[in-house]
């Protein structure tokens, strides 16, 4: 099982660097946007920055997760069924995606903070949020982006079913950054932490379960 | 397998259940009752909800009869994963869809109930937005099960998305809400309406009302899947002999 979900993992991350164009697709995405967020806002008070950088996050993982099952070909599954547990194939589409998010959300920190301004008192925490926030996103999306390739639809049904799914999600997040933001202690913040890993384990476990019943014809 | 029979165990006796009368008496009686009480028997006198205060015995049931609903629904799209028969999912289907009508229902009492005691009928309560985020969730599974024509392919992705869904949902509107301030009874240095329920005039009408809605939400899903079995067997006359004879 390692094996085949090593080598599922490798497939990919060797598709995504020789069709470099989805890739620095969604680099270029990730600036345009912020790029386009710096011409509205210039650079705002840290309430709104924290808003903005999550909502960029969340249309980001969209974007790029939507990619991890809807970009196969529909009869390329088949041949995946005859040779991998579905456990294996989700759980490496996963790993991909949480990957890939990771990278992208660390770029758009950078961007965020080269356009945006820094209003972070402690960056490193924020840092921390960002990432255990995009393996959150890009989980749950990869889920969804599941059943919308079973479904033969496009990624837009991913994001109606995703954006009330993921909202409380993202509430989390942002008040968990709000404690990166302000210099003065918040109590209670490890509570937020905790549901928050504890969520991710749940969406882990649960598409585990669920995804070799989505998988069959 | 082991599994099976209980997942057939549950679908037999609520096949059963639904088919006999009894609790139907009961549910007129109780909801006659609720009605009939609610606007009669005394209520105690408090600033601000004053009369206002009757609209316990509708609202909450309403939150109460979804939540039995949707986890029946989400019992059946389990039941449908293990059995593959068409039936449980038109019995989650239809259970799920007469919740999304309660989940209004609840929606419309209290934005009412908001606008006379709170001010306004929308105000940002983490209660409120989690009700709306969940509306929206069901909505989604609404459009998804829509979008798709195959029978077995939409049953099945949509059990996964019910349990998905469900399961990812409970945490967020049970728990979450209870972190932070609200405007509801009991949150945020409001009173609960467990001190009042020592009233007794007020409990024997809210029993009663939870019984009455509860059942009346299980009576019009039972409608409804009788309806749609209907129509599916019409549909599929020659699935159905298949079915029978497995």
């Amino acid at each position: 099982m390692a094996n085949s979900f090593l080598s599922l993992v490798r497939k990919d991350m060797l598709i995504e660097w020789r069709q470099k164009h989805t890739l620095f697709g969604v680099a270029l995405y990730v600036g345009s946007t912020v790029f386009a967020i710096y011409m509205m806002a210039g650079q705002p008070e840290a309430k709104i920055w924290n808003a903005l950088f999550w909502l960029t996050q969340l249309f980001v993982a969209v974007n790029s997760v939507a990619k991890s099952f809807l970009q196969e070909h529909p009869h390329r599954f088949r041949y995946y069924f005859t040779i991998v547990k579905p456990t294996t194939f989700l759980l490496a589409k996963m790993c991909y995606s949480i990957a890939l998010m990771l990278i992208m959300s660390l770029v758009s920190l950078l961007l965020f903070s080269l356009l945006l301004g820094w209003p972070l008192e402690q960056g490193g925490l924020f840092v921390v949020i960002t990432l255990v926030g995009s393996i959150s996103l890009s989980a749950v999306f990869t889920f969804l982006s599941a059943i919308a390739a079973r479904a033969h639809q496009n990624a837009a049904l991913m994001a109606i079913l995703g954006f009330p799914l993921v909202t409380p999600v993202l509430m989390i997040l942002s008040n968990l950054a709000l404690k990166a933001i302000a210099p003065v202690y918040q109590p209670g913040w490890w509570i937020l932490a905790l549901v928050l890993l504890a969520l991710d384990l749940l969406i882990i476990i649960l598409g585990a379960i669920l995804f070799p019943f989505l998988w069959q014809e | 397998m082991p599994e099976k029979t209980f997942s057939t165990a549950i679908t037999n006796f609520v096949d059963k259940a639904l088919r006999q009368w009894w609790w139907k008496v009961i549910c007129i009686a109780c909801l006659a009752f609720t009605v009939v009480g609610g606007m009669l028997l005394p209520v105690p006198r408090l600033n601000i909800l004053n009369e206002t205060i009757r609209n316990l015995y509708y609202h909450v049931p309403m939150w109460i009869t979804m939540m039995m609903l949707y986890t029946a629904g989400v019992v059946y799209s389990i039941i449908y994963l293990r059995t593959g028969k068409l039936k449980d999912d038109i019995y989650a289907y239809q259970l799920t869809v007469t919740g999304v009508m309660f989940s209004i229902f609840g929606m419309i009492t209290g934005m009412e109930w908001a606008k006379y005691t709170w001010g306004q009928a929308w105000s940002n309560d983490p209660k409120q937005l989690g009700t709306a985020l969940s509306m929206l969730v069901y909505f989604a599974y609404l459009v998804l099960r829509n979008g798709m024509k195959d029978e077995e392919k939409r049953a099945k992705i949509s059990a996964v998305y019910n349990i998905f869904a469900f399961t990812l949902l409970i945490p967020l509107i049970w728990i979450l809400p209870r972190m932070v301030d609200s405007l509801h009874p009991g949150n945020g240095g409001n009173p609960a309406f467990k001190s009042y329920d020592r009233d007794f005039s007020m409990t024997i009408v809210l029993y009663p009302a939870f019984i009455g809605w509860i059942l009346l939400g299980f009576w019009i899903a039972s409608i409804c899947i009788r309806i749609n079995m209907v129509r599916y067997r019409q549909e599929n006359t020659y699935q159905f002999e298949i079915e029978k004879h497995n």
